[in-house]
């Protein structure tokens, strides 16, 4: 019969969605310093377990249609009854219909949860970008530049401003991002569970020094935090802050070939 | 009956026909070539060529990206390389191929020889290959655009991006898109008006439904793009602060004009794919897709449904949670009708047979992929998801997804699909499916990779990264992923290349489809069909399996030319699609070159700010195009021509509703669509841009005010009285009328002028000046056009052209000035509004 004839042998779709789904599974663990999967906040465990929920909802409905179409193709002589209407209107209409709503209820709510709220006011710091660095000035006065003193396990806000262009102040591991954009003033609140030191990011395109970039989160015991936050400011601002990889701005001498090659290919194409 | 006496006409036929639809005689004559089979090649051609650029952009980026910290591009020119990959992909590959596509199949599916407006094909394929080596050009120089393609400003702002670089962008692309807009009134009037005798909306192939719908977006889609280059050109140029924070204008404005267009572009580009794909699924599934009247109404759904969803790319600026949700759900709203049209094509294969060919390999691919890609934009539609992922390697995944496998794809499915159809050849060994899966596995090793990449938190247009945060490895599989792709793409177009040349021959119509393009000899004749179709059903071919035989032998409508050395074909009432005129076509001309010689060397002078070069050469433009249409029409009342099948009609000259009316009435839906966006940037300025900071409002001046309405009025009663002089048959004092109809003009667009130049304050100092600047020009461009246009007309009548049977020009002149008449009114209302409301 039909239903046992195997599928073609190119037909290997099945193994190789699940091996590609494997990293997904397998690196989970992983804590990468800007991952937004290793959260280290509520505001960024909100969105994770978001996107897992997500994650495993999208691959069973991949699974389907693939199902759906590969078992199409290989029983093509099969004769199957069903109401063509009845498949537009339950999987084309209300499938999605209620699946998605479902799932955009779920999502507001939990993006009310990471809004600024009015009573942030009081603790705000703002923080200022510009090509291409970052400074923040606290509610008690005292600035600092590169590194944003935080209190840990309580919730924290910041007022986001820009001097030039557009960037946006992204914190993975604590939360979402939110932009930088000149003449306005942008709110987030995050919150950092244990002390430590969390990586920023810019993450939106803001010219040449974009790749560079990056800033750092350090997360104070409450308690401490006053007196941290002022020994911190009274110390000597440093030219790279703690903890950051070093990305060396200038370009390196050509000493490989690869470098060479491209340059020559880059002296061909007109570019430099 | 003897077959002799049948081929001998069919071959007679043939070889007339051949001679006067084929490219002019001469080394050079190609450059004047106007019919739709080689314009449509040439875009497509020309899209390839830039598609193999692109893919050269992307190489070069993975190549930097593949480990940390590597010197292979500086961050300059890595902003050039990603600036000009999305640029070329987006801008010079996938919105031409359509266009391309479109323009080369839409006749042969509708049924007729060639397109409504065979010159504006023409001039368009100039513009885009002008724009786009004005885009290419810069790269070679070292000058490429290096702002991103999305340009936000501040960055592409002057004073941040202060070389050519911005300019080039801004220019060239607009260049490009004059061809757009072009291609989208040239698709949207065929499939209105030129189509086979017989062939109703609803008997129309879904390939010319989903062009249309694409066509109709396209028109809508980009005015907010074209306004937003040119107003950021201008304030480049001349300084007007329309996007600048500190004199009054706001960044984000840009931002909302640019995904007004760049979100409805997806789907632009998805249409025409998934178009394919209900062509070529039923085809091969031996059954007619499930579903015809929902998938109709699904895609005009979706059309609609995504205008309304483009700030969904901007869930991080600020803008207010519950705007975002609003977006949230509508961008969540325009998954149903793509379900729709997902669960019609999986019942199609379930309740046929379908067969696993190489193009329903691609097809497969394509679900795959798009699939993947359209549940990775669920989840960024989920705005604390999007705050997480936006501008990480996450969305450059997604994007690549949804772009290749909803476009790539299904155009790949297609080029196999249509090569037989194109060369007479067809073959499917070992090589197609080799390249097929090449590309699939080196596509998903490349882009499925890059969703985790982004996740551990990878910002996208990085041009490097330190080591040990986990990227090294994603990017290098990344990176291996995409040479295995490029490698794919060599595959096809090797395979392309062999079965061009090498094939053997095919019988006509191998798949056994339904569809009219399959009646034509192959390989591709120039003229379409020897004689054109009555159409009773969907699947003409199908239905009649002698039908490409009778046409050839000339038992159609239209056997032959009429007159000697004529091109010709027929219209048909819109919707019912009875026959209706004779469109008579123009030949080969070099007019529409030189069209798009002064508009591109207009565009070009400004750019090296010759400003009057530029203005000398736009008036050359505007002579060209007067010269283009004084060249259409007959000079005397026209007898009614014998179509064959026991049919006469009259030419197009002396129909009430020519393609030329319909033509006005959809440029007037683009211009309305471009003064919309206009105001809706006046407005958002007004309302909620943070740095507005109290502008003088300026006063109503009542004097100017009544000047604008007296001028705007006459040129409107003008070109009324003309019409209704030419009904009467008083040709005298329809000459009169259309120039006092120039008259009117001319006095409201000096009207216009005084408001900006008296009134206003500097428009250089605050971005409500500027924007009063640009309301002022757009309403005495308008007025002035109306004055050209006016004086053409009168002309028009004096040298013979209109009678009271040829009277379309002074209707076509009539819907002009009332649209600008009614545009001048709300301009001018909303110049002076706020500033009497505010006195008040």
């Amino acid at each position: 019969m039909s239903l046992t004839r195997p599928l073609p042998a190119s037909f290997i779709a099945a193994p190789r969605l699940a091996l590609m789904l494997a990293p997904f599974v397998v690196l989970a663990g992983c804590r990468g310093e800007l991952s937004a999967l290793a959260p280290a906040g509520e505001a960024a465990a909100r969105v994770e377990t978001l996107w897992q929920i997500m994650l495993w909802s999208a691959g069973v409905i991949l699974a389907g249609v693939m199902g759906i179409a590969l078992y199409a193709f290989a029983n093509p002589e099969r004769e199957r009854r069903f109401s063509t209407r009845r498949v537009l209107i339950g999987w084309g209409l209300v499938f999605p219909t209620l699946t998605l709503t479902a799932l955009m209820a779920f999502a507001f709510v939990r993006g009310e949860q990471l809004l600024a709220r009015p009573d942030d006011e009081r603790g705000l710091i703002r923080v200022h970008a510009e090509q291409w660095g970052w400074r923040f000035a606290y509610p008690g006065g005292g600035e600092s530049a590169g590194v944003l003193h935080v209190p840990a396990g309580r919730p924290f806000a910041v007022e986001i401003t820009s001097g030039d262009v557009i960037h946006s102040f992204w914190v993975p591991r604590l939360g979402g991002k939110m932009d930088a954009v000149p003449g306005k003033a942008n709110r987030l609140r995050l919150i950092a569970d244990t002390p430590g030191v969390y990586w920023g990011h810019c993450s939106e395109y803001c010219g040449t020094g974009h790749a560079h970039m990056q800033f750092v989160v350090q997360a104070h015991p409450a308690a401490d935090y006053p007196a941290a936050l002022a020994a911190a400011l009274a110390a000597a601002p440093s030219e790279q802050p703690a903890g950051l990889p070093v990305l060396d701005q200038r370009p390196a001498p050509a000493e490989r070939e690869l470098a060479d090659w491209a340059e020559r290919l880059f002296a061909v194409l007109g570019l430099r | 009956m003897s077959s002799a006496p049948t081929a001998d006409r069919a071959l007679s036929l043939h070889a007339e026909l051949q001679a006067i639809y084929g490219p002019p005689a001469g080394r050079f004559g190609f450059l004047a070539a106007t019919n739709h089979t080689a314009i449509g090649i040439r875009f497509m051609g020309t899209a390839i060529a830039f598609f193999l650029m692109g893919g050269v952009l992307a190489m070069l980026i993975r190549a930097q990206l593949s480990g940390p910290a590597t010197q292979f591009l500086d961050a300059e020119a890595y902003a050039q390389v990603f600036t000009m990959h999305g640029t070329v992909m987006m801008f010079l590959f996938a919105i031409p191929l359509i266009e391309g596509f479109a323009l080369y199949m839409l006749p042969k599916l509708l049924g007729a020889r060639d397109l409504a407006f065979p010159r504006l094909s023409a001039f368009g394929y100039w513009c885009y290959l002008f724009g786009g080596l004005i885009l290419t050009g810069a790269l070679l120089a070292g000058a490429a655009p290096d702002a991103g393609w999305f340009m936000y400003t501040p960055l592409s702002s002057k004073p941040f991006s202060p070389g050519i670089n911005a300019d080039v962008w801004l220019v060239g692309v607009t260049v490009v898109e004059v061809s757009a807009v072009c291609a989208a009134v040239e698709i949207i009037v065929t499939v209105l008006k030129v189509r086979a005798p017989g062939m109703s909306l609803m008997r129309m192939p879904l390939l010319a439904w989903y062009l249309w719908v694409t066509a109709a977006m396209m028109l809508i889609g980009f005015p907010p793009l074209i306004l937003g280059s040119i107003l950021l050109e201008v304030e480049r140029a001349f300084g007007l602060p329309f996007f600048d924070p500190t004199r009054g204008g706001d960044p984000l404005l840009w931002q909302h004009l640019f995904w007004l267009f760049g979100h409805p572009e997806v789907y632009i580009i998805f249409l025409p794919a998934a178009g394919i794909v209900s062509t070529v699924l039923p085809v091969f599934c031996r059954r007619p897709m499930v579903g015809h009247d929902w998938i109709i109404g699904a895609l005009i759904a979706q059309a609609i449904l995504s205008f309304g969803l483009w700030a969904h790319h901007m869930f991080t600026t600020g803008i207010p949670h519950l705007s975002l949700a609003f977006f949230s759900f509508a961008s969540l709203l325009v998954v149903i009708p793509t379900a729709v049209q997902i669960f019609a094509w999986l019942a199609t294969l379930l309740k046929g047979r379908p067969e696993l060919s190489l193009p329903m390999l691609w097809v497969l691919g394509f679900f795959f992929v798009f699939v993947s890609g359209g549940l990775t934009g669920v989840m960024v539609a989920v705005v604390p998801f999007d705050w997480q992922v936006h501008d990480t390697h996450f969305v450059v995944a997604h994007l690549h997804y949804v772009l290749v496998g909803g476009f790539v794809f299904p155009v790949i499915a297609g080029l196999y699909y249509w090569t037989p159809q194109f060369t007479g050849r067809r073959s499917d060994r070992g090589l197609g499916k080799l390249a097929f899966w090449t590309v699939f596995l080196g596509f998903n090793l490349t882009f499925f990779v890059m969703h985790w990449t982004g996740l551990i938190g990878m910002p996208r247009r990085v041009y490097t990264y330190a080591a040990g945060l986990g990227w090294d490895l994603p990017n290098l599989v990344s990176s291996f992923g995409s040479f295995v792709l490029a490698f794919g793409f060599a595959l096809v177009l090797l395979d392309m290349a062999v079965q061009w040349r090498f094939a053997p021959h095919t019988e006509r119509n191998p798949w056994r489809a339904g569809s009219l393009e399959w009646a034509m000899a192959t390989p591709v004749t120039n003229y379409n069909f020897a004689s054109l179709p009555h159409v009773d059903g969907r699947d003409p071919v199908e239905a009649d399996e002698a039908l490409p035989a009778r046409l050839a032998a000339g038992h159609g409508y239209l056997a032959g030319a009429t007159a000697p050395g004529r091109r010709e074909t027929l219209a048909v009432e819109a919707m019912g699609g009875a026959p209706d005129h004779l469109i008579l076509l123009p030949g080969p001309t070099l007019v529409p070159l030189a069209a798009a010689l002064a508009l591109t060397g207009a565009a070009l002078c400004f750019l090296f700010s010759l400003y009057w070069p530029a203005a000398g050469l736009a008036a050359l433009f505007v002579a060209a195009v007067l010269v283009w249409m004084w060249q259409s029409g007959l000079k005397a009342d026209p007898q009614p021509i014998d179509i064959g099948r026991g049919a006469s009609l009259l030419p197009q000259a002396a129909s009430v509703q020519p393609p030329g009316w319909w033509a006005m009435i959809f440029t007037l839906v683009f211009d309305a669509t471009v003064l919309a966006s206009l105001l809706f940037g006046y407005l958002f300025l007004l309302a909620v841009a943070p740095g507005w900071a109290e502008p003088q409002l300026i006063a109503p001046d009542w004097g100017i005010a009544a000047l604008v309405v007296a001028g705007l009025g006459a040129m409107w009663a003008g070109a009324a009285g003309a019409v209704r002089a030419n009904r009467h048959g008083k040709l005298r004092e329809l000459g009169i009328a259309a120039l006092a109809a120039a008259a009117g003009g001319v006095l409201a667009a000096g009207g216009f002028a005084l408001i900006p130049l008296t009134l206003g304050p500097p428009p250089t100092g605050h971005a409500y000046a500027a924007c009063l600047a640009a309301l002022a020009f757009y309403g005495a461009f308008h007025a002035a056009l109306g004055a050209i246009g006016a004086v053409f007309v009168a002309a028009r009548c004096r040298t013979g052209f209109v009678s009271v049977l040829r009277a379309n020009e002074p209707l076509i002149l009539r819907l002009w000035c009332g649209y600008a008449a009614l545009a001048g009114a709300t301009v001018l209302g909303a110049m002076f509004l706020p500033g009497a409301l505010a006195a008040s």
